[in-house]
């Protein structure tokens, strides 16, 4: 594995304050790396260093081998970005600003292609102007992609998408890393982080809280969670608090809550099995990037 | 295409289909002479207009105006609105630099100035038999630097403004005061010579006394020429120094 970005001890400071304080961390080529915070956590400031319109004031970063500050055109080529808070021209139609946009780089997608893959061939002749916020969202991925690029940077991806449409983003997304692009995420949405991430790192106060993989941030963070189920046949349910991690069992009416820590939820699943004890509705609740990312910081996403 | 002439390409189409603005910049010029043109005798040489021809002279009011139009409104508006939305902070992660669009607006605009005034001038002679500006070489050099001087000008109150509508507003503060000294609302032949003299230091002034005198046959004074080309460099070197790329 080569690292395509290689960050350390990044800086950037506003009027004497650093708003992102000394981060490092690399990403491999084809992984799909998050950056995952509260607002003024630093996500966006850091990635707009990396791509190279904002100048840092302290630390390295190479992208590609390339650094932002001195090889920024040549960096640009290779490099696809989509921007929170943009717009385009109003007048602009969707077909011209792919073409146009295409035009920038020497080795382009094909843009009608792209067209077609983000739900825009229907509105190829609309206007900017005309088009939903979806649409527009969609528009701005298509056009971060257009370059051809071997590292795209997306800055809250899904924002103003609805729930159908942010999962097939996702797929899409995951589509794009399969060609070998190395995609770098800015989100404050945990499952969206979760659901596409292989790394994450964690910002806070412009500094990194927690780097790993989703899955093993929220091993890290450790805490309770609650398994529940109902039992389709009778079943002596105070045996199941002698399993290892199981801290309580209780039952309402039909259904059956575990609490437990670690990985007793498979102990408590193989003990049903062992017991041919059949279940309905089994939910594992609490135990996920949302819970971690409390127990890890402290504190919950101000959004 | 390159990302130049794509640029240049899309924004001459977005152009157009700002239709108030095609026909502020095509139409209103053309209407003018038209409209003026029907006066009777305003054929004739006018003694209140230092003996220029009443046509030529609206002509050349016609030329100053769309100067202005597009150098204080046109420019600080739209570039206002680029920065505003972002667009020329996108340009900024592609391999194309947002200069290029502030570039390629540049020439689009200065191509439709130069087409309006050729409409005006052959719209002028088609209909009231007006003569082409007769110091060619001088007209095309005195329209040159005015659109260079107000274009400038519109640079720079797009670098000053923070705001899209702050950037308009200013425009227009500019307008209206140029517009008024240069002799667009009544002929300078009329003005007090202080205020000719005011008149005579402002762009659109400078640019409109030296588009009649050239159009009537006479050398403009290089004292208008001066003016022109010191308001271009002056006001475009202060746009460059002090042009924000993204919004404040």
């Amino acid at each position: 594995m080569t690292a395509v970005i290689e960050v350390s001890g990044l800086t950037k400071r506003y009027g004497g304050v650093a708003v992102v304080d000394g981060i490092s961390f690399q990403v491999e080529k084809g992984e799909i790396f998050g950056l995952l915070g509260p607002n003024g956590a630093g996500k966006t400031t850091s990635v707009e260093c990396l791509e190279g319109l904002r100048r840092r004031d302290g630390g390295e970063v190479r992208i590609l081998g390339l650094d932002p500050g001195n090889d920024g055109h040549r960096l640009r080529q290779r490099i696809g970005v989509q921007l929170q808070e943009t717009q385009l021209q109003e007048k602009l139609k969707v077909r011209e600003a792919l073409e146009l946009y295409a035009s920038f780089y020497p080795d382009p997608a094909d843009w009608r292609e792209l067209l077609g893959r983000w739900g825009l061939a229907g509105k190829a002749d609309a206007t900017f102007a005309k088009l939903s916020g979806g649409q527009k969202q969609r528009l701005f991925i298509a056009l971060a992609l257009v370059g051809n690029p071997e590292v795209v940077f997306l800055d809250e991806l899904t924002a103003g998408l609805d729930p159908g449409a942010r999962r097939a983003t996702w797929d899409l997304i995951r589509a794009v890393r399969a060609q070998g692009v190395t995609v770098v995420l800015v989100s404050h949405f945990m499952d969206e982080v979760e659901e596409l991430c292989d790394r994450v790192a964690i910002l806070e106060r412009g500094r990194i809280a927690a780097l790993d993989t989703p899955s093993g941030l929220v091993d890290r963070a450790g805490g309770e969670y609650r398994v529940r189920f109902r039992p389709m046949a009778p079943l002596a349910v105070q045996s199941l608090a002698a399993l290892p991690g199981v801290t309580a069992v209780s039952r309402h009416d039909a259904q059956v809550t575990v609490t437990g820590t670690g990985d007793f939820a498979s102990t408590v699943t193989a003990e049903l099995a062992r017991r041919q004890v059949l279940v309905a509705d089994l939910r594992i609740e609490g135990r996920s990037l949302d819970s971690a990312y409390v127990a890890l910081t402290g504190r919950t996403m101000e959004t | 295409m390159n990302g130049f002439s794509m640029l240049a390409f899309v924004e001459t189409k977005l152009f157009l289909r700002e239709k108030a603005a095609a026909i502020a910049v095509f139409g209103l010029p053309v209407a003018l002479v038209i409209g003026f043109g029907l006066i009777p005798g305003f054929g004739d040489p006018q003694k209140g207009l230092s003996g220029q021809i009443g046509t030529e002279y609206i002509a050349s009011i016609s030329v100053a105006i769309v100067m202005a139009i597009l150098g204080l409104n046109g420019v600080p508006m739209v570039i206002g609105q680029y920065r505003e939305r972002g667009i020329l902070r996108r340009l900024g992660v592609t391999p194309v630099r947002p200069l290029t669009l502030l570039l390629a607006d540049l020439m689009v605009w200065a191509a439709a100035a130069i087409v309006s005034v050729a409409l005006v001038i052959a719209v002028a002679r088609l209909a009231y038999q007006v003569p082409a500006p007769s110091a060619a070489g001088w007209f095309v050099l005195s329209a040159l630097l005015g659109i260079a001087a107000l274009f400038s000008l519109g640079l720079l109150v797009a670098a000053a403004a923070p705001t899209a509508r702050s950037a308009a507003g200013l425009g227009w503060l500019l307008f209206f005061p140029n517009m008024f000294l240069a002799g667009v609302y009544f002929p300078t032949e009329d003005m007090s010579a202080v205020m000719r003299r005011i008149g005579d230091f402002t762009p659109l002034g400078a640019a409109l006394h030296a588009v009649r005198d050239s159009w009537m046959g006479v050398d403009p004074r290089p004292e208008y020429l001066g003016i022109m080309a010191a308001y271009a460099v002056i006001a475009g070197a202060l746009a460059a120094r002090f042009f924000r790329w993204q919004p404040v």
